[in-house]
C-alpha cells in the first residue's frame, strides 16, 4: 500500500510514476510529482520506481496568480 | 535597571511609569510601544524592555525612522527578517501583494522579477496605482516598497524569468515565491528551483479564482515544496481573478515564507503544515 495525496492506493512490484498516473486516471498535463518528498522530474516518470508504503505527492498546476 | 527608550540604553529606576519616560526622553509622546505592542503611559517598565515613543503625527527624521517602523515588531523577530532575502518570482497579484507584506514585515532583502509593465487590467487586483500604468513592474512595485518601508535593500530584475535564468537570479535567496499566472509559466518554476536550487524552499500559489469559499484556502507542504491555495479554481474565461481572493493566496505565501525564515512561532496553536525548524 501506499499513499498518494493523502490517499491510499494499492502498491504492486515495479510500479512506476507513469503506471501510477494511468491507474489514478491522472492526465492533467501541468503536474508536479514528488516522492517521499523528493521532485521526480517529468523525464524520469517511465522509470521511476515507486516503492510499497512510499508517500507520493501529484501537484496539479493550474492557472491564475 | 536597563531598559531601551527608541533604541537608546537608559538607565531608569525599578517601578518606573512610561510617563516618566515621555516627560523625559520625548515630551508630547502620545502613543507607547512596549515590547512590539501598544501599552498605557501608566505601565510600569521591567529591565531590558523594549520602549518606543512615538508622537503622532510627527515626522521623524531619517535616522530614527527605521527603528519606528519596526516598533510592532516581536523584539528578536525584526533582527532575523532583517537578515533573510526572499526571492519574488512575477510581480502581479501575487508577488506585487506577497512583496508588499514581506517589506512591511521588515525582511531584509527583496529579489523581483517580471518582464512586463503596468496595465489597467492589472489594477483589480495588483498593488499597483492608475499612475503607475506603463512602468515596468519591478520598478513601480520597487517604488511602493521604498514608500512603504525605505529599509529594504530592492533586487529588481527585469527579464522574462526562464528555466535558464532561475538559478542566476534566486541563487541568494532563503525563500522563493512563484506568483505567476499561467499554470505552464508555475511548473517551468517549480522545476527549475526543485531541480537546480534543490536546498531553496519554493512557496507556490496554486488555485484562488473567483471570491468567497474562504476555508479552502489552505496550505500543503510537501517536501521543500509549499503550495498555497485552493488547488481547484482555476482562472479562465468566465472565472476571474480578483483582488481579494488572490490576495488572500499572496498573504499565505508571504506568511508561510516568513515561517520558513524564522521557523515555527512557539506561542502558535499546532499546525498541520508547520515547517520543522528554523533556517
Amino acid at each position: 500500500m501506499i499513499t498518494v495525496n493523502g490517499e491510499r492506493h494499492p502498491w504492486h512490484a515495479g510500479l512506476t510514476v507513469t503506471q501510477l498516473l494511468k491507474e489514478k486516471n491522472y492526465v492533467f498535463p501541468m503536474i508536479i510529482v514528488q516522492i517521499n518528498g523528493a521532485h521526480v522530474r517529468e523525464e524520469d516518470y517511465p522509470a521511476a520506481p515507486i516503492a510499497d508504503r512510499d508517500d507520493v505527492a501529484v501537484i496539479h498546476l493550474i492557472t491564475g496568480g | 535597571m536597563k531598559i531601551y527608550v527608541n533604541e537608546k540604553k537608559v538607565t531608569v529606576t525599578p517601578g518606573a511609569k512610561v510617563a516618566e519616560l515621555v516627560k523625559k526622553h520625548k515630551p508630547g509622546a502620545d502613543l507607547c510601544i512596549l515590547n512590539g505592542f501598544p501599552c498605557l503611559m501608566e505601565h510600569t517598565v521591567a529591565a531590558n524592555d523594549r520602549v518606543v515613543l512615538i508622537k503622532k503625527g510627527e515626522r521623524p527624521s531619517k535616522r530614527e525612522l527605521e527603528h519606528l517602523l519596526a516598533a510592532r515588531h516581536t523584539p528578536g523577530v525584526h533582527a532575523r527578517l532583517k537578515k533573510a532575502c526572499v526571492g519574488i518570482a512575477g510581480c502581479g497579484g501575487l508577488g506585487s501583494t506577497a512583496a508588499m507584506a514581506l517589506a512591511r514585515a521588515g525582511v531584509g532583502t527583496l529579489i523581483i522579477a517580471d518582464f512586463d509593465v503596468v496595465e489597467p487590467s492589472n489594477l483589480n487586483r495588483q498593488q499597483y496605482c492608475v499612475d503607475q500604468i506603463g512602468e515596468a513592474k519591478v520598478d513601480a512595485l520597487a517604488g511602493n516598497i521604498r514608500r512603504a518601508n525605505p529599509y529594504v535593500t530592492v533586487v529588481k530584475h527585469r527579464v522574462r524569468i526562464v528555466r535558464e535564468n532561475v538559478r542566476t537570479l534566486f541563487r541568494a535567496a532563503d525563500v522563493v515565491i512563484e506568483a505567476f499566472d499561467r499554470a505552464g509559466q508555475k511548473l517551468m518554476l517549480a522545476d527549475a528551483v526543485l531541480d537546480l536550487l534543490p536546498k531553496t524552499p519554493l512557496v507556490i500559489g496554486n488555485g484562488m479564482a473567483g471570491y468567497g469559499a474562504n476555508d479552502l484556502l489552505r496550505t500543503r507542504r510537501v517536501g521543500n515544496l509549499h503550495v498555497c491555495g485552493d488547488g481547484t479554481s482555476e482562472a479562465g474565461h468566465g472565472f476571474g481573478l480578483m483582488a481579494p481572493r488572490v490576495g488572500a493566496c499572496a498573504m499565505l505565501q508571504a506568511n508561510q515564507a516568513l515561517e520558513i525564515i524564522l521557523g515555527p512561532d512557539p506561542r502558535m496553536p499546532k499546525s498541520q503544515t508547520r515547517n520543522p525548524k528554523s533556517r
